[in-house]
């Protein structure tokens, strides 16, 4: 990887014009990503690992030699000699050699099923090995040991992982946080045995345990050996280069080895009695020696090794002085067992700087943790928020990237800074990640900073003025909001004038909806005037199901129900063999009607007194409630009269996603009422208002915005917020969504909604009134008009039903076939 | 079902008359039944045009294209299954959405406010 580097850096400055670059490789194939090694076994190929094609090294006059490794240096005529026996003669020679695996001497290594974790080859030979395994051991509990054991993991092998030290990770781990690390790697069902050091291994032949010096015994039939690294210095050790003790081709500030003509970058060289084991400091490294040769001027110095990784799916980071060695150090420590996150800063006396720190199983401060120390950035009074995040009172302003200097290191693997991505912002057009990674290669290394580098895009496009523009489809170049004001202003009544007045082509299944869904919120016509451009379950008024047919459902406000009702609907389902089952809402769903019956079996309800449950709509649903105090012990008011008040205000309401509410009448919450978009909870004193809960995929708890309210008040405040949200949001977006994207979150919602930050309470209200107002049952206008029910056939030239139409009869119900062999 | 030899192209194409233009509401489709075939028609009226396709969807086998949404992409006149969304242009029937599968689409004729389907 340093090696390519290098390559890469010369090319950038134009070095290889002057120079005629060479490089020998031991390996078959170019450099690839070590770092993301152990992506090989979760499907990622050898090529996605390869830094760059063989191309690229032609393209570039690089000649690249592989599978060849340079056998014999000699000093005196500037020579290399390959395995192969090419010898070519050098002005100026690069080890970037790296590293080997470093094999303990324990007795055994050389057995079947004992295997280093280091190069493609290896993890070939590993992915085959484990196939007739069941159980591995990795020998390594330290960064790489981890990953192994990922590896291992991967391969669906009951996995150990052995470590000499008492603790996970002893170079970037405290004790507590290496406590907290390994709870979560054994959640994964990894066995961890600390403090044990390996006597032998034992089997004959191949590997069938590994027995320590305390005399117990571990069964595994496949080991990972992954205890470090051991810098490749043999053939420098043979030129006569001076080597450390415990090797490490030693080199001085500019990379020089004791011979000035020969550089040593990445993990093969020891600077200050130190080996650099991560990629980061080797790219600085490659830089360095690329200045070197093209007359610039740049010294390595010693490297901060603070390091962002995800093992085994937990992140781990350390920065600094993560033990707080510094004098005077204070610590600050939090730690959650519950849900394995440990976070530990160490700061001055004064409480003014920030040392070094070390964060488990949450790492999303780091980033700026680490701008904050590497820059000496003053902490604020509460220093904790850095690394905790705010809890509660008001939340802090921005990020902090404002006060980062320009200098500010972003990305230390590519070594850029806050000014060069904003630099790339301002004078060339960079509007996203991609593009800030094809211009300056930002968060292309461990991709630990492309957070803060899209914070950055986003807060220098905004400085400048401009918007990241969501549009919504091809024939609409605006976003929903836009669209709900201009159609409002040019009082456009119909898809075609939307799309002669602001849009282009014929419309798609995305802005036919999205503009329908406008319309009806805007002039609550009846939705099948626009029934060209309705959704199917829009276009006839119910729910279509698989094989064809629909489902049916009445409004049964607040789940409320009389027996003579319930008896109606019972005996509908009966005449026209109808499934039914009750929903999540509180209300009866009746399925498999045939497209020709829905008029027929609307007629039956409505004549019985129901009205269409919008559960075809994107629109109120259900207004969920409780049994309230009217029955129950512990109800302090009535939830479901309440509810029904509601649910009847707010029917038939079309909106950018389906709406939900619920009613409790106390905090027992039995009507679930915080999941919803809006939900109402019975205090002593009157009533909480919640609102931007949702079930579904991603649940998410609604949020209070009102207290001890009265009902009036209530119903005026879900007035102009569901009217805030009809306006602004984006199509098919439910109300959480909305407000996790809304800048200023529920503050600004707040603000707006209760103390009218922006003027427009009285407007939101009188349109409401008028959606209220407007309201009209769309089946009752069906069942009453004869060209309507026309729609509702399966062929336009036959009485015929579809043919197709299967059902089968499971559990005394009435089912549809299941789908056909899908392709 | 009445059969009309409208126009004698060289190949064994059948015209079959299928409907009314005045059936076909403005921008929608319906589905026809000839033989035993079900066939989408569609009254593309914002170019004007007339298309018809197979009913059946290819992805789950559902006979539901004539209740789909008309548009267009990039120009292609397309129809968007209800169930999951999926595009066929009304041109040449193939997946819009990036499926392998296509529709079959037969020639339209109107004549006389009559809509005529071709089938070989």
């Amino acid at each position: 990887m340093v090696g390519y580097k290098f390559c890469e850096k010369m090319v950038a400055k134009n070095g290889h014009e002057n120079y005629e670059i060479i490089v020998f490789g031991e390996e078959p194939r170019p450099a690839y990503d070590r770092v993301h090694l152990s992506a090989f076994f979760s499907g990622t190929s050898a090529e996605e690992l390869t830094m760059a094609p063989i191309e690229w090294y032609s393209n570039n006059s690089i000649r690249l030699i592989l599978g060849d490794p340079i056998q014999h240096i000699h000093m005196g005529d500037k020579t290399v000699t390959s395995m192969k026996g090419i010898t070519e003669s050098y002005d100026k020679l690069i080890f970037a050699t790296g590293s080997s695996a470093f094999v303990p001497p324990i007795p055994g290594s050389e057995k079947e099923g004992v295997f280093v974790y280091r190069t493609i080859e290896d993890l070939e030979l590993i992915a085959a090995y484990a196939k007739k395994a069941k159980t591995g051991a990795v020998i390594g509990g330290g960064l790489l040991g981890l990953e192994a054991a990922k590896a291992v993991l991967d391969l669906g092998l009951q996995t150990h992982v052995v470590e000499f030290a008492p603790r996970l990770m002893p170079r970037q781990l405290d004790e507590a946080g290496a406590l907290v690390l390994k709870s979560k790697i054994e959640e994964l069902n990894i066995a961890v045995h600390l403090s044990k050091n390996t006597a032998s291994i034992e089997g004959d032949g191949a590997i069938s345990a590994l027995k320590f010096t305390d005399d117990t015994v571990l069964d595994v039939d496949m080991l990972v050996i992954s205890a470090g690294i051991k810098p490749r210095d043999e053939l420098a050790i043979k030129a006569g280069l001076v080597t450390g003790p415990r090797g490490g081709i030693v080199v001085n500030n500019h990379l020089q080895t004791s011979n000035s003509d020969v550089y040593a970058i990445g993990e093969c060289a020891l600077y200050k009695e130190m080996i650099y084991g991560l990629v980061a400091p080797g790219y600085d490294m490659a830089e360095v020696v690329v200045a070197h040769l093209t007359g610039g001027e740049r010294e390595f110095s010693p490297y901060d090794m603070s390091t962002k990784l995800k093992l085994l799916g937990v992140d781990v980071a350390s920065y600094g002085d993560c033990y707080g060695s510094t004098d005077g150090c204070k610590t600050i420590v939090f730690e959650d067992k519950v849900k394995g996150v440990y976070k530990r800063m160490n700061i001055s006396k004064d409480g003014k700087t920030l040392y070094g720190g070390i964060l488990v199983g949450e790492a999303e401060s780091y980033n700026m943790l680490l701008q904050t120390f590497k820059n000496g950035i003053v902490l604020p009074p509460n220093p904790e928020d850095l690394m905790l995040g705010s809890r509660g009172g008001a939340e802090p302003a921005g990020h902090g990237l404002a006060l980062l200097p320009d200098d500010a290191l972003i990305c230390s693997c590519e070594s850029i800074s806050k000014g060069d991505i904003c630099k790339a912002v301002l004078e060339q057009d960079i509007v996203d990640i991609a593009g800030m990674k094809a211009c300056n290669k930002a968060g292309t290394g461990c991709g630990g900073c492309i957070p803060l580098v899209k914070d950055l895009i986003n807060d220098t496009m905004k400085s400048m003025g401009k918007v990241v523009k969501t549009v919504l489809c091809e024939h609409f170049a605006y976003s929903r909001q836009e669209l709900f004001d201009l159609i409002k202003l040019q009082e456009i009544k119909s898809f075609d004038q939307a799309l002669d007045q602001l849009g282009k082509g014929c419309g798609c299944e995305v802005c036919k909806p999205a503009i329908a869904s406008i319309l009806a919120s805007t002039w609550n016509e009846m939705i099948l005037k626009h029934a060209q451009v309705q959704d199917t379950n829009d276009k006839f008024l119910a729910n279509i199901q698989k094989g064809g047919s629909y489902s049916v459902v009445p409004r049964i406000p607040g789940g409320e129900i009389t027996p003579d009702k319930l008896i109606v609907i019972g005996n509908v389902a009966k005449k026209y063999n109808l499934y039914t089952k009750i929903t999540g809402g509180q209300r009866i769903d009746m399925f498999g009607a045939l497209v020709h019956q829905l008029p027929d079996i609307w007629e039956e309800l409505i004549n019985a007194g129901f009205e269409s449950g919008h559960a075809y709509g994107k629109s109120l649903r259900t207004v969920k409630s409780c049994v309230g105090s009217t029955w129950c012990r512990f109800g302090l008011h009535d939830s479901v009269g309440f509810a029904i008040r509601v649910e009847e205000r707010y029917r038939g309401l079309r909106s950018p996603h389906k709406l939900k509410g619920g009613v409790s009448g106390c905090v027992r919450e039995c009507a679930e009422a915080q999941s919803k978009d809006f939900g109402i909870i019975a205090t002593e004193k009157g009533w909480n208002l919640f609102v931007c809960g949702n079930g579904g995929s991603k649940p998410q708890h609604a949020i209070l915005i009102a207290s001890d309210i009265d009902e009036e008040t209530c119903v005026k405040y879900i007035d102009r917020f569901l009217m805030f949200y009809i306006k602004t949001a984006e199509p098919l977006s439910r109300t959480a969504t909305w407000l996790n994207k809304m800048e200023g979150g529920i503050h600004y919602l707040k603000d707006v909604i209760i103390n009218d930050s922006l003027g427009i309470c009285e407007m939101l209200e009188k349109e409401m009134e008028f959606m209220v107002d407007t309201y009209a049952c769309e089946w009752a206008e069906v069942v009453n008009n004869p060209e309507l029910r026309k729609r509702f056939t399966h062929f336009v030239n036959s009485e015929d039903i579809d043919p197709t139409a299967a059902f089968k009869v499971e559990r005394g119900q009435k089912f549809p076939v299941d789908w056909a062999t899908s392709k | 079902m009445e059969e009309s030899k409208l126009i004698n192209t060289p190949e064994t194409t059948s015209w079959f008359k299928a409907c009314s233009t005045a059936s076909v509401p403005e921008n929608e489709g319906v589905c026809v039944k000839i033989n035993d075939k079900q066939i989408a028609v569609f009254n593309f009226t914002k170019t004007g045009e007339w298309f018809a396709t197979d009913n059946m969807c290819p992805h789950k086998m559902q006979m539901i294209l004539s209740r789909g949404m008309l548009g267009d992409q990039a120009g292609e006149p397309k129809v968007a299954c209800p169930y999951h969304k999926k595009t066929f242009s009304l041109k040449n029937g193939s997946c819009l959405s990036g499926e392998e599968y296509s529709i079959q689409t037969y020639p339209v004729q109107i004549k006389n406010e009559e809509v005529y389907i071709g089938i070989s």
